[in-house]
């Protein structure tokens, strides 16, 4: 069987919607930084395959999953370091509960 | 660009802000603050006099001392600055007004705060006066507006912060008016194929706003200003921010930022626009008028001093705009030796208005009486101050007001007539209110035992006031020189656009 | 002329104000005493000295060969340009009037100024607090009515007008802490105000059409029948005709409008002579110190009106319908105000409405004066009777404030029977009531008998009103004369004085206004001042108003006078019920007159509730409520807006991609559905 497009898009599609139904869904701070994760590393792997499916001349979109992959780990770090923070302050992550800087 | 005199207008402010941010103490707050506006004022002494031997030289421009520089170039702004007579009685009562302002803040509290605020607010004041490019003169009107909601909301007393937010949404309301006509005016300001312009002495030579753009922009403009000059039925921030803001802004305020007000209808509406101002001209007059009888009636029954004397603000500065309205020279002359005259005795006013209150701790005039024999020199004061505001002769208000009803009544229709006889109405309810206020406040028996340890003006106060009565009564006493300097900087051609003299 | 006499009789005045206003409180009290009474009488001998050279000098800037009196203008500086042609100037202005009232206002101003240095300290020397001021503001207003008096054009006048206006009111609130003073002051203003706002309009109607403020132009304005009689305006006669050519009578509502600028010019002065229905004042300005009710309230300010009517006559009289008027006014006031004064029990206030009354009389002297009959006989009899009854009531007014400083009231309850205590006010009293009462030779004789004539060459009625009013006149004259010296002895009370004659300074103003009193009616005013400057008599003398007497009226004036005083002698001399049975006999016309006619009442009526109620408070509720509430709903409109829609960012990023993912869905079908 030959690995078609397809063969790579549609996990991604579904780590996507994953990705999407967990950052809906979830009230931990930290589920939905997974979810995030889950969706960007959807987008990155669509990069991949359409650069080496449709462009297989060119190197973009590896350079790009590269530079995501890097910024993702730096936001990822950022993102739990506000979590702890904020869990530190109000003993929670529960997003419902962390309102006090609403309006 | 420094060698040009009006740029001082605002370097002096300029410097006198950071002067202020580097002081230490309230001395040397006071000091800068003081040798600042004492340098502005003879710095428009000196112009008025080089102005004055400049015309007397046969200089014809219609504005001295020109000078433009680039700003921001894609949309042609410049820094264009440029006097006139007018200007010039206008930089010339900022500048007392700031002067006497400072005296009348000796003791405030937070002194570097507030004195940066209101050099800011002055440094607004200059430029506008200073600026014939519109965009750079709207500039400074927000400047000059916006550091009164500070003022207000931290330094003022009662209901201040309803009162600071009341005013400064209304007048940015104006300024959106004013905003959408000045924008107009500049894509209309050259003929087809022609680069457009800011500057008013360029449109006004183009004339390229066609009739009907006229008709849409010069209400746009004339609202914008007029609600700065407290035009019914914008008036309402006056009584409440006028009542909440401290002596010194109050001052100014009325003093000086209501001129703009007039100043910009004169020097933007009707200037650039005389069509439309002859056409609806009629509208403002009706508003103006009612302005005039209507604010002198309110003023009757209020009880707070500051109160009365907004709503007296409201009656005077409607005859202001009413003046300009009629739109001949003389009554255009009366309506910025109105301006002149209402700056200085307003602000003496509410100098002294601060000076009781800081005494008595209460502006109502049923809990105060027989102040005279307390404080002689205040109330002394106070009496040459309500005399001037119901026009006796010999001090400002007297030969205002009697210019600007010989110049309405030089209408032949009925339409004018009666508005003028109205407006001279005023000058019977003025009496009954500042008597009212006289007899009350400073007459009669002592209300409150307490009055009597209080103390009479400290030598700051009197230098403030004095200088004020002094000009007031230089104003009344030799009317003709101030009336001369306006009246020949009315170009002739605007009237010729008008079909009248 | 030269012009350094007229601008020192301006300056010194005006000087004195501002040296005695500034550094009087620095001061010793009898200092500044002195200085403002010498001041003033360094003025006063400017004054006579001008109006000598004006009368008698025979210079051809005064009088032509003619023999005719002209207008001179001693200076004129332009103040204020309005237009090119309505320009107010500062200027000295001599012509009879100006330079009888130059004598009338110094002489009375300088007894006053030398009274008030005995009036105004009490019985042990003690100084009134505000000394200095008062003589500032004296200096004040003597400056400014001198001012008016020579105003060279109307908006001049107009101005003085307003500072006379104002002077009057810092004296008649002389004692600020009273707070009855403090009233009668802003009552005074306002009131003068109201009519200062007509005479305004009528100034800016009659500039309008005429094109100029000046007098000379003004009156000399040439109109078919009276052109050739009035022959001052020879001189400016072609430059005139084509300023009034263009006031070819525009109507409004019936009259021409050059009638309702001359009405409404009067209306100004009958706010300052106190004319019905604009009198009200004038009573309650009697709270100011005797003097200034003396000076101001009496001789000089309240006479004002009188002075602009005539000043202006000429063009009075080409509007007849004006004059009129000021017949009708004046006569309705003349009655009513001697009516009131038979029913008030405050000296001060009799006298007031005796004022109201004289003033009335000469308005209507001035009202039926005509060129036709005996060379407009009115004009100068208004004028003559404006300077006797300067005297004569300055001199009551004086003596009234002796008594009052004696007894310590102005009630003539308290009084009584004091003609042995103060022999010399009771004699000067006497001769002022005779004065005015129009006994022969007094000063009041003459100059009534002369405003008799007139009424009667132009119309019985007003002749037969005045002559009434005149003898209500003398009674009342002589019922408070006889209250005060006579009626029964002075009770002095326990631990007081007996009251006497007050200091010199005092006594002698008494004196010398006594003896003006008695001989001012022989001075030949119809050789001095008549209203076209043509002398009426042939020949100048002493005798001369003697000779020129119309016997019938004088005698029957004269002889209602001596009936009237009889009356009173018999009804107030001694004590005794007479006065009682009348009060009850006409109860509602006594209860009328003491009430003043309610006029008050009204006034307060209409200013309290009607002025107050009706229109101020509403229209400060209407902006309180109506437009701030306006502005203020627009702001609450914003913020209920905002608030309303402000759960929709909730900040909850969940709840935002649920609606980004609808949205997208959205989109995409419609898409989609499209491209099906």
């Amino acid at each position: 069987m030959e690995m078609t497009m397809l063969c790579y898009l549609l996990p991604s599609l579904f780590m996507f919607c994953c990705g999407v139904y967990g950052f809906i869904t979830r009230k931990n701070m930290i589920a939905i930084l997974i979810s995030l994760e889950l969706m960007l590393n959807a987008v990155d792997i669509n990069f991949v395959v359409f650069n080496r499916y449709l462009f297989p001349g060119n190197m973009e979109g590896m350079f790009f999953t590269l530079f995501a992959i890097a910024i993702a780990a730096a936001e990822t770090a950022l993102a739990i370091a506000i979590i702890i923070n904020i869990f530190r302050v109000a003993s929670d992550i529960d997003v419902r509960e962390i309102n006090k800087m609403k309006f | 660009m420094f060698d040009n005199i009006l740029i001082y207008f605002v370097v002096i402010p300029v410097i006198m802000l950071a002067g202020v941010a580097l002081c230490q103490n309230i001395k040397q707050i006071r000091a800068v603050a003081v040798v600042g506006s004492i340098a502005l004022t003879a710095l428009s002494v000196y112009l008025l006099a080089d102005y004055l031997a400049l015309r007397a030289a046969g200089d014809t421009a219609p504005m001295l001392y020109q000078g433009s520089w680039s700003w921001f170039t894609p949309l042609n702004i410049n820094l264009a600055v440029g006097v006139d007579g007018i200007s010039i009685a206008m930089l010339l009562l900022s500048s007392i007004i700031l002067l006497t302002g400072s005296f009348a803040s000796w003791t405030i509290q937070q002194p570097k705060e507030f004195f940066l605020w209101l050099i800011l607010l002055s440094t607004g004041v200059f430029g506008f006066f200073i600026s014939i490019d519109l965009f750079t003169m709207f500039m400074f009107y927000e400047v000059a507006l916006i550091p009164m909601y500070l003022l207000i909301g931290v330094w003022g007393s009662g209901n201040k912060n309803y009162s600071a937010m009341k005013l400064t949404l209304m007048l940015m309301g104006g300024s959106a008016f004013l905003m959408l006509g000045l924008i107009g005016i500049y894509y209309h300001s050259a003929p087809e194929g022609q680069p457009l312009t800011w500057n008013l002495l360029e449109i006004s030579a183009n004339n390229a706003i066609s009739h009907g753009w006229q008709l849409f922009l010069f209400p746009m403009t004339f609202v914008g200003f007029g609600v700065l000059g407290a035009m019914f039925p914008f008036h309402t921030w006056s009584p409440d921010g006028h009542a909440s803001a401290p002596t010194a802004v109050s001052m100014l305020h009325a003093g000086v930022l209501m001129k703009l007000g007039g100043y910009g209808c004169f020097r933007v509406a009707i200037y650039l626009m005389p069509q439309a101002a002859n056409e609806l001209a009629w509208i403002f007059l009706v508003l103006t008028g009612i302005s005039v009888v209507y604010g002198a009636f309110s003023a009757c029954v209020q009880t707070d001093l500051k109160y009365i004397n907004a709503y007296s603000s409201v009656s005077h500065c409607g005859l202001v705009l009413f003046a300009i309205l009629m739109l001949n020279t003389t009554a255009m002359t009366g309506a910025i030796m109105q301006m002149l005259s209402h700056g200085l005795m307003t602000a003496l006013f509410f100098a002294l208005i601060g000076m009781i209150y800081g005494r008595t701790h209460t502006r109502d005039i049923r809990l105060m009486g027989g102040l005279m024999r307390i404080m002689p020199y205040l109330a002394v004061c106070y009496v040459i101050a309500g005399m001037a505001s119901l026009g006796l002769p010999g001090l400002s208000g007297f030969v205002a007001e009697m210019t600007i009803f010989v110049g309405s009544f030089q209408h032949a229709d009925m339409f004018h007539r009666v508005f003028t006889i109205i407006a001279c109405c005023s000058i019977v309810i003025t009496a009954v209110y500042i008597l009212r206020v006289v007899g009350k406040l400073l007459f009669g028996p002592v209300q409150d035992k307490h009055h009597l340890e209080l103390t009479d003006a400290t030598w700051w106060e009197r230098l403030s006031t004095a200088t004020l009565i002094v000009c007031v009564a230089a104003i009344g006493c030799f009317p003709n020189f101030f009336a001369s300097l306006i009246k020949f900087t009315f170009s002739p051609e605007i009237f010729t656009v008008l079909g009248m003299n | 002329m030269e012009a350094t006499l007229p601008i020192l009789i301006l300056s010194i005045p005006l000087f004195m104000f501002l040296f005695l206003g500034l550094l009087g409180k620095y001061m010793a009290h009898k200092w500044a005493g002195i200085l403002g009474t010498l001041g003033m009488g360094v003025t006063m001998i400017l004054a006579y000295t001008v109006a000598f050279t004006y009368f008698f000098s025979g210079n051809p800037e005064f009088i032509n060969g003619a023999g005719e009196r002209l207008q001179s203008i001693v200076f004129n500086v332009d103040w204020l340009q309005f237009t090119d042609t309505l320009v107010i100037r500062l200027g000295f202005l001599l012509d009879p009037i100006a330079a009888m009232m130059l004598v009338v206002i110094t002489t009375i101003s300088f007894m006053v100024h030398l009274y008030s240095n005995g009036y105004m300290r009490d019985h042990h020397g003690v100084w009134e607090t505000g000394f200095q001021r008062f003589y500032a503001f004296l200096s004040l207003f003597s400056f400014s009515m001198l001012g008016l008096v020579v105003a060279t054009n109307i908006f001049q006048m107009y101005i003085f007008w307003e500072l006379v206006g104002a002077s009057s009111y810092l004296l008649i609130g002389f004692y600020y802490t009273k707070p009855s003073a403090v009233s009668a002051s802003k009552k005074a203003f306002i009131v003068t105000r109201f009519a200062d706002l007509g005479f305004l309009i009528g100034i800016l109607i009659l500039s309008y059409y005429t094109g100029t403020f000046n007098f000379t132009e003004l009156t000399s304005v040439p109109v078919e029948g009276i052109a050739d009689v009035y022959q001052v305006s020879a001189g400016t006669a072609e430059a005139v005709k084509s300023v009034f050519a263009n006031s070819a009578a525009p109507m409004f509502m019936g009259a021409s409008v050059m009638t309702w600028a001359l009405v409404l010019i009067f209306m100004g002065g009958m706010g300052k002579s106190a004319m019905m229905p604009l009198h009200i004042w004038l009573p309650d300005a009697m709270e100011g110190p005797t003097p200034v009710s003396a000076l101001i309230h009496a001789a000089t300010m309240v006479v004002a009106g009188v002075y602009l009517v005539a000043r202006l006559f000429p063009l009075y009289l080409m509007e007849t319908a004006a004059l009129d008027i000021i017949v009708v006014v004046g006569a309705f006031t003349a009655l009513y105000a001697a009516m009131v004064a038979c029913a008030q029990v405050d000296i001060k206030r009799v006298l007031a409405f005796s004022t109201i009354s004289q003033i009335a009389f000469m308005m209507v002297s001035l009202g039926v004066a005509r060129p036709e009959f005996h060379h407009g006989i009115g004009y100068m009899a208004s004028m003559f009777h404006l300077f006797t009854h300067a005297m004569f009531k300055a001199l009551l007014f004086l003596c009234a404030g002796a008594i009052i400083h004696a007894i310590g009231s102005n009630d003539y309850t308290e009084m009584h029977g004091l003609r042995k205590y103060m022999p010399v006010t009771h004699i000067a009293f006497l001769i002022g009531c005779l004065a005015i009462a129009g006994i022969i030779p007094f000063a009041g004789f003459f100059s009534k008998d002369e405003i008799l004539t007139a009424c009667f060459g132009h119309s019985m009625v007003w002749y037969i009103w005045m002559s009434l009013v005149a003898g209500l006149t003398a009674f009342y004259m002589f019922r408070l004369y006889y209250l005060i010296f006579w009626w029964k002895e002075h009770k002095v009370h326990e631990g007081h004085h007996a009251p006497h004659d007050q200091a010199w300074t005092m006594t002698l103003p008494l004196i010398i206004l006594s003896v003006v009193s008695c001989v001012a009616g022989f001075v030949p005013f119809g050789n001095l001042v008549t209203w076209n400057g043509h002398p009426m008599f042939d020949h100048a003398g002493f005798l001369t108003n003697l000779e020129h007497l119309d016997w019938s009226v004088a005698c029957i004036s004269l002889a209602v006078a001596v009936i009237a005083i009889l009356i009173a002698t018999k009804m107030y001399m001694k004590e005794n019920p007479l006065p009682d049975k009348m009060e009850q006999a006409l109860p509602n016309l006594w209860k009328w007159c003491h009430h003043r006619f309610y006029w008050d009442e009204l006034y307060m009526f209409i200013t309290h509730r009607i002025i107050f109620g009706l229109i101020c408070k509403p229209i400060a509720w209407f902006d309180r409520h109506i437009i701030d509430g306006t502005m203020d709903g627009l702001a609450f409109v914003t913020n209920k807006l905002s608030w309303s829609i402000r759960g929709l960012q909730s900040g909850n990023v969940q709840t935002y991609v649920w609606i980004y993912l609808i949205g997208v869905l959205l989109l995409g079908s419609i898409t989609v559905l499209c491209l099906i």
